[in-house]
């Protein structure tokens, strides 16, 4: 079997990975980045519709011209890309951890490196982890595998679609098949408010006349072999009124109904993870549990823009150059999701270093304020313009910021959006 | 089609038909197998729990108890020649009463009088000891060592392609739908027009049976369908227990059941209830809340979270509560093999005996064949092989170095493999391979498996199904149809 | 006339009004930026869109090209772009940014690649 030997290895491909491939080789190490598809760019190669990039590069660009921007910064370094590869399995003891690739064209190989990034991304929920009842016909898709599949292979997955959520996804997806000459009937929302974007739900449903259904779930799916209609069914107070439901008449049904990080292999190896995010449980330093295994990206927690998985994979691929580097890592306290919030990433902060954090609430309201308290000081307070659970905030605490740090307390950073 | 007589025409590729068939093609025999669907084990077998069980559920008087004795010590043995996954893990059944500890002492007495080896009675500590799992109100239970589990669908297609390899034809897409007999053979219909001679039937047709009967004018029987859901959780679950864990048993079923399956996954079920329709899998929501709360009860860690899908599959329910395996009264040369629900796949191995030796009492001549073979090549899986072993896999065929589905490891070689053993359909491939099956459902791992049918039958897309017949994929290629999104806006 | 609608220049949303007596008269209000403005006004005269899709081309790796318009286009124009796109077959190699199709319509926007593929 051949071995390799590097300082960092990342898994994925995708932004994530390269961006903090970059990071780390931009400042002289060694490093390899392990990708299972046949070009590296991840999830952005097929997402080619417009608006990405308009934090990083002040321009919109589609998801394969953002992905290209970095893949074209990662052929000019010095960093060693694997595609086609598979990671099968870690072992990892002491300092060095031992990585199983496979691929067609070098076989089995092991890579030794004194670290390693999980940048694997996210999974689709699909229709056996929201449980829909009814038939199991052909024509119901995931909104990801059916984008694949037009985007990527040029099919048009059905003729007469219904989608089920609202997201960006979702909503991406109901253009793109308006787009490609099949007839989208309706969108279906469980929650009361539409998740994805204004923007889009103007673009993609408001130009076509697509319905959405807010408050419906999708009852049973019916069709023998094919999919041929789904009952919609009206929530009141969250509650089926199963005699109020309907039925559309169609032959594919399109899950955009969450995305899950994929942790599968942190889990194997014994990591932590949050089961608000899914993701692993991270230090200030974007390190998991295990000593020198960073996550960054949507196997961390799943983002809403790009931009902000480059910004958050590039901070991880710095924290790791100082890893390598030995620098000390500042004294960490917790952090905690107060409430009205759903998750705070990461799951430490330092007092005596800049921290950014990511996080996500539960709840929707405009005029809001985010509250950190410290031993129940206040330390900052934001006021938030518009908040829903499908957008993700983000804000930064600079070195000092948090001055009421006791020996005797637990020093604990508490997020509160009210 | 051909034109020779076959000797034996055995309708219903599942469990049943396909031992049977693999039984018969070890002698002289021209054997035919006859499949509705476009793939063997797609009716009732297709929804299997996968449990050996252990001999004690029924008492001594049945027929269903004696079989399942001795097929269940025949795996050890098919597992060697088929390589099907199969772990002995053995069986506990709960009580959590002392009312259920009666019937724990007579099941411990079925087992007794059916002769299962091994078989013991427990008390609360010892219960405890082999499944630390359970809810610690466990009061007492039985436990029977030689029970099991075997992945379903991999035995089936297993026995298939033994029976294949020793000289049976295999007819898909042949349903049957007339027979006429005339002096020395039957004239067996299929919807298509295809037609078939055969010497001898056996209906072993599932959920079928008593329509085939009246098709060939042998016994009037109804089977009525009763429908089974199961959850599936995750790989990861904390709740997978060591032994296949049971409730006490109720007059209707043998209960929900935890079931850790071969392949890591841990299954929570059958429900059993009754339908009309011989043809309504679809799932209900409101089984979900009963399951879980009848698998917590046993196992308190179970948690609705771990849930990846669910499926449901239909069992032939005959009354008086028995197998019908008996030569048929009405019609000459007919073998009705009817009513196999649990323990049927147990039973399996000794059901193709017994018919075996029906059919010779019956006037049918077996002579042994001495180029048969029991045994298939083994096919590897790289999801189980270790690093080294796997790179010398790899260095025979580089297809398998290729990882389609990364949920479960599937190789590239397994699903040429599971293609050219003439599994060209999206389920066919997942249950040969276990491609689809894993935490994404097929999400990342469909459209390649797509192009791999394609490329190794010739098949356009349009023509690659889920599971036969009106299971289309995808119909229409970009440029097909028209887009006419804005309607003429402005 | 007045109609009410969100602007979709950026992912802000802003909430808008475009108010007028003739088209070459029309106030918007409400919005944050200048493109508000700009975005309310074509609302009413000529509602435009970005168009991305992909093309047939005959790479080994890659399935299909994707494509965007170098700025929105009419709607009244973007069906027959889809479908003029959806019959195009293209050659390898291409570079990011190339031309595909110059001035669409005589919009004065171009189609352009927006991935690179040499194989």
């Amino acid at each position: 079997m051949k071995e390799f030997k590097f300082d960092t290895l990342v898994i994925g491909g995708g932004s994530a990975g390269m961006a903090a491939a970059l990071e780390v080789s931009k400042r002289g190490f060694s490093v390899a980045v392990v990708e299972r598809e046949n070009s590296m760019g991840g999830i952005l190669n097929q997402c080619i519709h417009n608006g990405f990039g308009l934090h990083h590069f002040k321009e919109e660009l589609s998801g394969p011209s953002y992905a290209e921007k970095f893949i074209d910064m990662v052929d000019s370094s010095d960093i060693e890309v694997f595609i086609d590869m598979t990671i099968m399995d870690i072992d990892e003891n002491d300092k060095l951890k031992a990585v199983y690739g496979l691929s067609k064209l070098t076989g089995m190989v092991k890579f030794c490196v004194k670290t390693v990034v999980f940048a694997n991304g996210c999974r689709e929920r699909n229709r056996g982890s929201i449980g829909t009842p009814g038939t199991r016909p052909s024509g119901v898709f995931t909104a990801g595998l059916a984008q694949r599949l037009v985007n990527m292979e040029g099919y048009i997955p059905g003729k007469e679609c219904v989608v089920v959520g609202s997201g960006d996804i979702g909503l991406i997806m109901a253009r793109r098949m308006t787009w490609v000459g099949a007839k989208v009937k309706a969108v279906i929302e469980i929650q009361p408010y539409p998740a994805g974007l204004t923007r889009n739900i103007v673009q993609c449903l408001n130009d076509f006349d697509i319905p959405l259904y807010l408050s419906h779930v999708v009852g049973d799916i019916h069709g023998k072999d094919r999919v041929e209609s789904i009952d919609v069914i009206p929530l009141e107070n969250g509650i089926e009124q199963k005699e109020k439901s309907f039925n559309i008449k169609c032959d594919s049904l399109l899950l955009a109904v969450g995305l899950v990080p994929d942790n599968e292999l942190a889990q194997k190896i014994g990591i932590s993870i949050n089961p608000e995010t899914n993701g692993p449980i991270v230090d200030r330093q974007l390190m998991t549990g295990k000593d020198g295994i960073f996550a960054c990206g949507n196997v961390l927690h799943v983002h809403d823009l790009v931009d902000f998985v480059t910004e958050e994979s590039s901070r991880c691929g710095r924290y790791v150059a100082d890893y390598l580097d030995k620098k000390i890592s500042p004294i960490q306290f917790r952090t905690a999701p107060g409430q009205n919030i759903k998750y705070l990433v990461p799951n430490f902060y330092s007092p005596s270093g800049d921290n950014k954090f990511y996080l996500r609430t539960l709840i929707v309201k405009n005029r809001a304020e985010l509250i950190l308290k410290v031993n129940g000081k206040e330390i900052l307070r934001k006021k938030l313009r518009h908040i829903q659970p499908s957008e993700m905030i983000s804000f930064s605490l600079p070195p000092g910021a948090v001055d009421c740090i006791s020996e005797c307390k637990e020093n604990t950073l508490e997020a509160s959006i009210v | 089609m051909k034109n020779k007589t076959f000797d034996i025409a055995i309708i219903g590729a599942g469990v049943v038909g396909a031992s049977i068939a693999r039984k018969l093609s070890s002698y002289n025999l021209k054997v035919a197998l006859l499949e509705k669907e476009c793939d063997v084990s797609f009716g009732v077998s297709k929804a299997n729990s996968g449990i050996i069980h252990g001999g004690f559920h029924h008492g001594s008087e049945y027929l269903k108890s004696k079989l399942e004795v001795q097929g269940n010590r025949m795996f050890d043995q098919l597992e060697q020649e088929l390589h099907f996954p199969f772990r002995r893990c053995g069986i506990i059944v709960a009580a959590f009463t002392l009312e259920e500890m009666k019937t724990i002492e007579q099941l411990y007495m079925n087992g007794t009088a059916n002769k299962v080896v091994g078989i013991e009675m427990c008390n609360r500590s010892r219960m405890l000891a082999l499944e630390p799992k359970l809810n610690t109100d466990v009061v007492g239970g039985l436990y029977a060592p030689a029970g099991g589990i075997i992945e379903p669908y991999r035995f089936v297609f297993s026995l298939v392609e033994s029976a294949l390899k020793n000289g049976v034809e295999l007819f898909t897409e042949f349903k049957v739908v007339s027979a006429e007999k005339n002096d020395h053979a039957f004239k067996i219909f299929s919807e298509s027009g295809a037609a078939i001679d055969s010497k001898w039937v056996v209906n072993s047709s599932g959920l079928f049976a008593d329509e085939i009967s009246q098709i060939f004018n042998a016994e009037k029987f109804n089977i009525t369908p009763r429908k089974g859901e199961e959850f599936l959780l995750d790989r990861n679950s904390s709740a997978r227990t060591d032994h296949v864990v049971f409730p006490v048993p109720d007059s209707v079923s043998k209960g929900i059941l935890v079931i850790p399956t071969v392949e890591g996954t841990t299954m929570l079920g059958p429900t059993a209830i009754p339908q009309d329709s011989k043809e309504d899998v679809s799932t209900t929501s409101l089984n979900l809340g009963m399951v879980f709360s009848s698998a917590r009860r046993m196992v308190p860690s179970i948690s609705q979270r771990d849930i990846i899908t669910s499926f449901t599959g239909l069992r032939p329910v005959l009354e008086g509560g028995d197998f019908y395996i008996d030569i048929s009264e009405k019609q000459a040369h007919f073998i009705q093999v009817a009513g196999i629900q649990s323990p049927g796949l147990t039973a399996v191995p000794a059901i193709a005996e017994y018919v075996k030796d029906l059919l010779k009492k019956d006037g049918l001549v077996l002579t042994e064949k001495s180029s048969y073979n029991p045994s298939i090549d083994k096919l590897p899986r790289m999801r189980i092989l270790p690093p080294e072993e796997a790179d010398l896999l790899i260095q025979s065929d580089p297809a398998f170095a290729e990882i389609v589905c990364r949920c479960e490891s599937v190789s590239e070689a397994e699903i040429v493999a599971a293609v050219r053993h003439g599994h060209t359909t999206l389920d066919g491939i997942k249950f040969y391979t276990r491609a689809q099956m894993g935490r994404c459902q097929g999400g990342f791992c469909t459209d390649r498996i797509i192009k791999i049918i394609q490329r190794e039958t010739g098949l356009s897309y349009e023509e690659i199904t889920k599971r036969g017949k009106d299971s289309w994929l995808l119909d229409d290629k970009i440029g097909d149809l028209k887009v006419n999104s804005y309607g003429g806006a402005e | 006339m007045k109609k009410d609608m969100i602007c979709i220049s950026c992912p802000m949303g802003c909430r808008i009004s475009a108010e007028w007596e003739s088209e070459s008269d029309i106030t918007v209000t409400g919005n944050k930026c200048q493109r508000g403005i700009i975005y309310g006004k074509e609302e009413i005269l000529s509602p435009r869109r970005v168009v991305t899709a992909t093309i047939n081309i005959n790479s080994s790796w890659l399935g299909r090209l994707p494509v965007m318009t170098t700025g929105p286009v009419p709607k009244g124009k973007i069906d027959s772009l889809l479908n003029k796109i959806y019959k195009i077959h293209l050659d390898i190699p291409i570079v990011r940014d190339d031309i595909i199709i110059k001035n669409i319509e005589n919009t004065g926007i171009d189609l352009i690649a927006t991935r690179s593929v040499k194989t």
